[in-house]
């Protein structure tokens, strides 16, 4: 962390306009500039950077002169000292005067962050002597400890907003909280983009409410949009004020060249592995980020298989073992692996060390995160980063070129998040209720001064209300088994005490699919080497093989939920599936490429990508601004379309959900669809005839709403929801082991609801939730207006070079129609002639009747 | 005819797509596991607020049932009421319905493990029937034959040439049938699960529910973990 701060005499020009005024914040609210009291950072602490031989930074400085102020988001590049520049504040004011119990809260999206921030604050803390202690609090720290912080708590405790949920559950949090005074939340950026972020920034509000002169600080990567950011950050109405720091010197950023060009289509970028590992040789320590899981493990056993000199490569990705992966950051931290083989488990700002060179293998999808990505290479402030972009497949070729068009204009994309989900909601009320009782009014005043919630509606909130308390049914309430109960003196609370563990146990936005463990089969339980989905796991039979952790291993069975492996594997892997986050290409960037391919050629294109561009040109044709493209060609014994609509993957998703539908209606058996930022893949049993009358915007509009109701989207729209606001309990792996029949599928219940009480208050969020994430339905408007009927259908007879990418994509959304039942019964008939059975008939066998 | 009609221990009789079982030629209708009054036990155990609405959709679906076949005997094979409590805490409305269906035909309860006692609605409570050929009770035995029995709620996961597809199923040898479960709100357990594999002979069939009763030979293999989803 402190490597963030200068050495002497490398002092950048300081932009005049270092501070600005949030604009959105109190928006309803005259905007004012509030003078505060400079406040100084102690000579004991400066004196202590002189000896480390540095300085400290100017938005370092401003953010002590600033520690009066109400909310300050701070936006400063990767390595610019960010969190130090977060901490001075708490450093200087510690140092001057001595404070009884919790001074600092510091909440970071990664467990590992928290740990990380704690070694490197408690060495100046410790080698000035400030009197403060430092401790970290997350899902890996004992209960022992965890109960000792509630009773005494540190100065500065780091936490995550899990953690942070769960304190605030409890009846003591008055006490634990009692002397807080600032609140900092690192990597603000990534939590405002998700629900986490609407979890953290309510538990805030319970924090200010404990402590009304609490101050908050958000420190951020570069960002399209930071008063949004602020917004959020701000206790609503409060000003917000924003500090940017220098940004530093623009990037050295380029396409790796390579001297075989990429394939066609996959993900796995095999082709360059020899000009990669050339990088790591020329560099002293390279990140290697891929979009997924899968990616990233299939490159790794690439490169391992390629890596003639050993050099010492690691592989880190959330579905690997922890042990594992703490092993490789440790070995990174001590500088002793050339490279590291990663996915977004790294792209949040640990220090790992002297990185000079970050490489993106696949497009990277979204401008501003690459930039962010390119900060991870040279924590040295004034020093460029430097990056390379290494495209999958050749239409991954355009999106780098584009791409890399967006990150020399300054051009960060963003799509605004819209009102905070009431799922999140209804969790935060059970939350209250279980630290103790509440006043109904009081706590909807605290709702609307958390930005996301600020516009919430007294009918919303008491609908959260009810459905915590009753489960908010219209034809049958739950009287006498209501969860939360209103006492005669009016205030709110558990019905049943004990209820509040099964509450606790249930805190948290983050929707894990089902997930078994696997480990090397041995007498005594082999070494865990991560994780895979269940679904996967069910798709294997003994003898197949899949890639983890880098190896290759064999399935051999299954043992108390336990994926057992051996090393016996001589097969070419089947690749495991990972629920990795998946990056939707951003709007910018599509509209870049849909003008890219208006050239009449592609001078700035390596001629391999210019030449698929002219094939699919001859073959087929290249999509348009004003047109709407269409193919049409079989593939893989099913008949596919393929509609390039570039309105971006929500709305490409949705366009799926309306066109297959339409489909199933008239009888062509549609069995699934897969959608991309650029392209909707839809594959069925039957061809497409006409496709022009399926764009009729009327008639999808007119089947939106009967879509809404019925299709697996809104199903897994509806279980996350359902989860996060308590309706269904999450699976502990306990809960599983004691068999199947005990549980049955959260379909069910949204199929029930859908039937008797289609307008509950979960129907309602889940319909919010995919109109906001997955229905993007303005876009399909926009689409139809700006192509206007104008559409070519072209049947090339086989698959076409634009389209070969779409059959690698995950993500595809199964159909179930009469596609299921024609091949269940095809299935069927051949399932019986290879059973040897002709006749549906069991022998009679006679016995004697008791 | 979207049913699967067969010959079991020398009993014609027919697997329904809703997961009910026809003997024709006694007029019969036998139904497993309805866990009537689901929602309202897990509430009263202090757990969440499910949809309240199971109750009434089972018993719409055995209305539907017994309207189609005019069935003059009924037996619920065990598991009836999530339970006993769930009986006494029926809603009016549902104790109606019930005696509605109950109207002018022979009811059986068999005892289940979820509901071991008599239920204070019309009927005979029995532990198991044996009825010509046949022996209805909930719970498989070993050993036993012309078995029909309920209490694992099976389903089939059945790899197509396109998709892995999950089904409730009907699972049979020439020994014993085991009736899915057809309650509203039940899960089930996979017939490669096994338990299930270990209680049938080699030559068993599955016969899955949904639009069309299909036979199949049944999917065995207790290597593979089930591929479900979960929830509630």
């Amino acid at each position: 962390m402190f490597q963030g701060a200068l050495p002497p005499g490398s002092f950048g020009a300081v932009p005049q306009s270092i501070f600005e005024q949030a604009k959105r914040s109190g928006a309803d609210l005259p905007l004012r500039r509030v003078i505060y009291g400079l406040m100084e950072i102690p000579a004991v602490i400066t004196q202590w950077f002189e000896t480390q031989g540095w300085q400290v930074h100017p938005h370092q400085q401003a953010m002590v002169a600033r520690a009066d102020a109400p909310a300050v988001l701070l936006i400063a590049p990767t390595g610019g000292g960010k969190t130090m520049a977060g901490f001075l504040p708490t450093l200087s004011d510690l140092a001057e005067t001595p404070h009884q119990g919790l001074h600092t809260l510091y909440v970071s999206p990664l467990k590992a962050l928290a740990a990380d921030i704690k070694r490197n604050l408690r060495r100046p803390v410790e080698e000035i002597g400030l009197p403060i202690r430092i401790e970290d609090r997350t899902g890996d720290t004992s209960a022992t400890r965890k109960r000792r912080q509630r009773a005494d708590p540190p100065h500065i405790l780091l936490t995550t907003p899990e953690s942070l949920a769960l304190l605030t559950s409890y009846e003591d949090a008055p006490r634990m909280f009692a002397g807080l005074k600032r609140v900092i939340v690192d990597e603000i950026h990534a939590l405002s983009e998700s629900k986490r972020g609407d979890q953290l920034f309510l538990a805030l509000s319970r924090l200010q409410e404990l402590r009304p002169d609490l101050r908050r600080v958000g420190l951020s990567a570069t960002v399209d949009d930071p008063a949004a950011i602020a917004h959020l950050l701000a206790r609503h109405p409060d000003p917000c004020e924003i500090l940017t720091a220098d940004p530093g010197p623009a990037p050295d950023i380029s396409m790796l060249e390579t001297e075989e060009a990429p394939p066609w289509s996959g993900g796995g970028a095999k082709y360059a592995v020899p000009a990669v590992l050339e990088q790591v040789k020329q560099h002293k320590t390279t990140l290697i980020f891929h979009n997924t899981r899968a990616q990233a493990e299939i490159f790794f056993h690439n490169l391992w298989l390629a890596n003639e000199d050993a050099l010492p490569i690691g592989i880190h990705h959330g579905s690997l073992d922890r042990v594992q992966r703490e092993r490789v950051e440790r070995a990174m931290v001590r500088g002793d692996l050339r490279a590291i083989v990663c996915t977004g488990s790294l792209d949040l700002g640990i220090d790992w060390g002297d990185v000079d060179l970050v490489i993106q293998i696949g497009a990277p999808k979204n401008v501003k995160r690459l930039v962010q990505r390119i900060g991870r290479a040279n924590h040295r402030y004034n020093a460029p980063s430097k990056a390379l972009l290494v495209p999958a497949n050749r239409f991954e070729v355009v999106e780098c070129v584009a791409a890399l068009d967006a990150v020399r204009a300054g051009d960060l994309d963003g799509e605004p998040r819209g009102r905070g989900p009431r799922d999140v909601l209804c969790q935060h009320i059970l939350i209250t209720a279980a630290a103790g009782p509440f006043d109904a009014d009081q706590l909807y005043a605290r709702f609307r001064t958390v930005g996301a919630y600020s516009d919430l509606t007294r009918a919303e909130y008491d609908a959260c209300l009810d459905f915590c308390a009753t489960g908010g049914y219209a034809l049958r309430a739950y009287d006498k088994w209501q969860r939360l109960l209103q006492r005669a003196d009016g205030l709110w609370q558990l019905r049943d005490p004990r209820s509040a563990r099964h509450i606790r146990m249930n805190i948290g936005t983050i929707q894990d699919t089902d997930t078994l463990k696997v480990r090397l089969k041995r007498a005594r339980g082999g070494k865990p080497l991560g994780e895979i989905e269940e679904g996967f796991a069910a798709s294997l039979s003994q003898g197949d093989t899949f890639l983890i952790g880098g190896e290759i291993v064999r399935y051999e069975g299954l043992n108390q939920m336990t994926v057992e492996v051996t090393r016996r594997a001589d097969k070419k892997p089947k690749i495991a599936t990972f629920m990795g986050t998946k990056f939707a290409t951003s709007t910018q960037l599509s509209d870049r490429i849909l003008r890219m391919f208006q050239q009449p050629s592609w001078p700035e294109l390596p001629p391999h990508t210019a030449d698929w561009l002219a094939l699919q040109r001859d073959l087929s044709r290249l999509p348009e601004p004003g047109r709407l493209l269409v193919e049409s060609f079989p593939h893989d014994g099913r008949e596919n379309t393929v509609v390039y609509g570039f309105a971006g993957r929500n709305a490409m998703q949705t366009l799926g959900l309306l066109l297959s539908k339409r489909l199933e209606e008239e009888g062509l058996a549609p069995l699934g669809f897969v959608a991309t930022d650029y392209a909707t893949l839809i594959w069925g049993l039957d061809q497409v005839p006409d496709p022009a009358p399926l764009f009729d915007i009327d008639a999808l509009r007119a089947g939106l709403d009967m879509w809404l109701a019925g299709n697996a989207v809104m199903k897994r729209t509806f279980r996350a929801s359902a989860t996060i606001a308590g309706l269904i309990e999450r699976n502990t792996p306990s809960a599983r082991k004691t068999g199947r029949q005990a549980t049955f599928s959260s379909d069910i219940l949204y199929d029930t609801l859908l039937k008797y009480d289609p307008d509950h208050l979960m129907m309602q969020i889940t319909r919010e939730e995919a109109m906001r994430g997955l229905v993007d339905f303005g876009r399909i408007e926009e689409m139809a207006a700006r192509t206007a009927g104008r559409i070519d259908h072209v049947r090339p007879g086989r698959i076409t070079p634009l389209a070969a990418p779409l059959f690698l994509e995950p993500g595809r959304v199964p159909i179930k129609g009469l596609a299921e039942e024609r091949l269940l019964a095809e299935e069927a008939e051949k399932l019986l002639a290879d059973a040897g059975i002709t006749e549906q008939i069991v022998k009679p066998v006679w016995r004697v009747p008791y | 005819m979207n049913s699967h009609s067969f010959t079991f221990s020398g009993a014609a009789l027919t697997a329904l797509p809703s997961g009910a079982l026809w003997w024709a030629q006694r007029g019969l209708l036998c139904v497993s596991d309805l866990h009537l009054g689901k929602s309202e036990r897990i509430a009263r155990r202090g757990g969440t607020h499910l949809p309240p609405y199971e109750t009434q959709d089972t018993l719409d679906r055995l209305a539907a049932d017994l309207d189609a076949t005019s069935a003059k005997t009924v037996i619920c094979l065990g598991d009836s009421f999530d339970d006993l409590g769930a009986a006494e805490a029926l809603p009016e409305s549902a104790r109606l319905q019930i005696t509605r269906l109950q109207a002018g035909r022979r009811w059986y309860w068999i005892e289940g493990n979820h509901d071991p006692g008599p239920v204070a609605l019309g009927g005979a409570h029995l532990a198991e029937l044996p009825l010509g050929p046949l022996l209805f009770r909930h719970i498989a035995e070993p050993g036993s034959q012309g078995e029909i029995s309920g209490h694992y709620h099976p389903k089939v996961h059945l790899r197509t040439r396109a998709k892995t597809v999950t089904r409730p199923a009907f699972l049979m040898d020439r020994d014993r049938l085991i009736l899915p479960a057809y309650g509203t709100y039940t899960g089930g357990l996979a017939s490669h699960d096994p338990v299930l594999d270990a209680l049938f002979g080699p030559d068993a069939l599955a016969i899955l529910t949904g639009r069309q009763a299909l036979a199949v030979a049944m999917p065995r293999g207790s290597s593979r973990p089930a591929a479900s989803k979960s929830g509630a």
